[in-house]
């Protein structure tokens, strides 16, 4: 692939940069299995994770993934910072990168920041979510998991249950997948899912509608337990009206699908006990997919800071 | 621009494996395997294997793809596409035999030993390469080389195989 500074979004890759990706995640799987579980790839560079919304499973896979190709990691964080005393994001950064950091990971609450950040500086910039809009390390890693337990994702159809609205994995998902040819649908609250006419997706508002679409995968989405607390979203009735029930995953291990979750998980609503330990739910491959998946992209990536300057 | 044949290759190659049966076989400590660098090392680990098995030797196969253990990669900024290593055995007391297309300035073959360490504690690793260009940047030599070649450090030598390139010659 051509040297790219930023991950940003998937819409701003080339389908050679997502196959390159895909493809050496499967090469930086491999390192879990040796006894030495490192590589020197990024060996004397600086990894800062840069987070504005709270995060552990997304900050430590991306550590881990960081700590494995020999680089150097900086927490920077925010409830202890100067940001809480008023610093703008722009001077932070000016203040990081005069530690010459090579790689920033970003997370904020606001769509667009990792953007601002990367146009801002010289360093690598990766999105680990902002706001509604993209969060593409994820992309990645569920469309690897995919590609792992089905030997490709072209021809898969995965349908994503959930508040498709405000989720920016949905968004960057189910833009990867259908770049590497599979179909995509939505399943979740009515108000809370986009219409076809806009996204060129199908768009289902019950479990019928999803069995009779024949998937392969069912991807379910976190509730937002703060949304929870609103009359919209009680949660007995959102498990009955949307999550995979003890009956429904009857249905689901008769029908040999998988289950996907980005986690964290919150058992009773969008999944029920039984189907954390169904055969092929694929919850924790994901997990373990994410590391390998964000190795691949930090590789992959070329800092503008070759020269120290 | 001077060439090294198929045929010449072929003779090359049983040549190579008489050395493996009359001088690495006989002094191996453990059990032997043959690890390919990818990709062009990889194709001839591949058949020295089989050249073995048809002469009642077993070894072991292996690849390794020794990119992310490189040298530059922090300097060029370069990222090549990674490969899947295959190393389906432990390496502690073995004997394994490093096969390379081109042996050049000795930096491949100093991350291919990074790497196989990695894995484990080998009780000897020997290098071997079908084309020794010379030019050497590390005090790393090749234990075996099927063609010694005259050639300048700054000259480009090409080795092309059958299972990758559907050709198969050597030009320098």
């Amino acid at each position: 692939m051509n040297p790219r500074k930023d991950l940003i979004t998937i819409e701003s890759l080339t389908d050679e940069d997502i196959r390159t990706i895909l493809d050496s995640t499967s090469a930086m799987k491999e390192i879990f299995t040796k006894s030495v579980k490192k590589v020197p790839a990024l060996k004397g560079k600086s990894v800062l994770t840069l987070f504005y919304e709270p995060s552990t499973r997304t900050r430590s896979s991306f550590e881990v993934a960081a700590n494995r190709l020999s680089a150097d990691v900086t927490t920077f964080t925010v409830s202890t910072s100067s940001v809480v005393k008023g610093e703008s994001v722009h001077d932070t950064i000016d203040t990081l990168m005069s530690m010459k950091m090579d790689y920033i990971i970003v997370r904020h609450k606001h769509s667009g920041i990792p953007a601002v950040i990367a146009r801002h500086c010289k360093a690598a910039v990766i999105n680990a979510g902002d706001g509604a809009h993209a969060h593409p390390s994820q992309a990645f890693l569920d469309a690897f998991t995919i590609k792992e337990k089905y030997g490709d994702v072209a021809g898969k159809r995965v349908v994503i249950i959930g508040d498709i609205l405000h989720s920016r994995v949905a968004r960057s998902t189910s833009t990867i997948l259908r770049r590497l040819g599979a179909e995509v649908a939505y399943m979740g609250p009515g108000p809370l899912v986009p219409q076809e006419k806009f996204t060129g997706i199908p768009r289902f508002t019950n479990w019928d509608q999803v069995f009779t679409w024949k998937p392969d995968v069912i991807y379910l989405l976190r509730v937002q337990n703060e949304r929870m607390d609103t009359p919209f979203f009680p949660r007995g009735d959102y498990h009955q009206a949307f999550g995979v029930t003890e009956e429904r995953l009857r249905r689901i291990d008769d029908l040999n699908l998988s289950i996907m979750h980005p986690g964290p998980v919150n058992r009773g609503v969008e999944i029920c006990d039984a189907a954390m330990d169904y055969r092929n739910c694929l919850i924790n491959n994901q997990v373990e997919n994410g590391i390998a998946a964000r190795m691949s992209i930090l590789y992959h990536l070329t800092p503008q800071t070759q020269n120290n300057d | 621009m001077p060439t090294i044949k198929q045929a010449e290759i072929e003779q090359a190659l049983d040549a190579w494996v008489n050395h493996l049966l009359t001088v690495t076989v006989p002094q191996a400590t453990g059990k032997l395997a043959i690890v390919g660098l990818i990709s062009h090392g990889d194709v001839l680990a591949r058949r020295l294997v089989q050249k073995l098995k048809e002469a009642d030797i077993e070894a072991e196969y292996g690849a390794l793809d020794i990119t992310l253990y490189r040298d530059d990669l922090a300097i060029t900024g370069i990222r090549p596409a990674l490969h899947s290593s295959y190393l389906p055995f432990s390496p502690d007391d073995m004997t394994l035999v490093l096969v390379d297309d081109v042996c050049f300035t000795g930096r491949t073959a100093r991350a291919a030993m990074d790497v196989i360490f990695e894995y484990g504690r080998p009780a000897k690793v020997e290098l071997h390469c079908l084309a020794d260009k010379g030019g050497r940047q590390l005090p790393i030599h090749p234990d075996y080389a099927a063609f010694k070649l005259d050639s300048e450090a700054t000259d480009k030598v090409r080795v092309r195989l059958q299972e990758i390139d559907g050709k198969e010659d050597i030009s320098y």
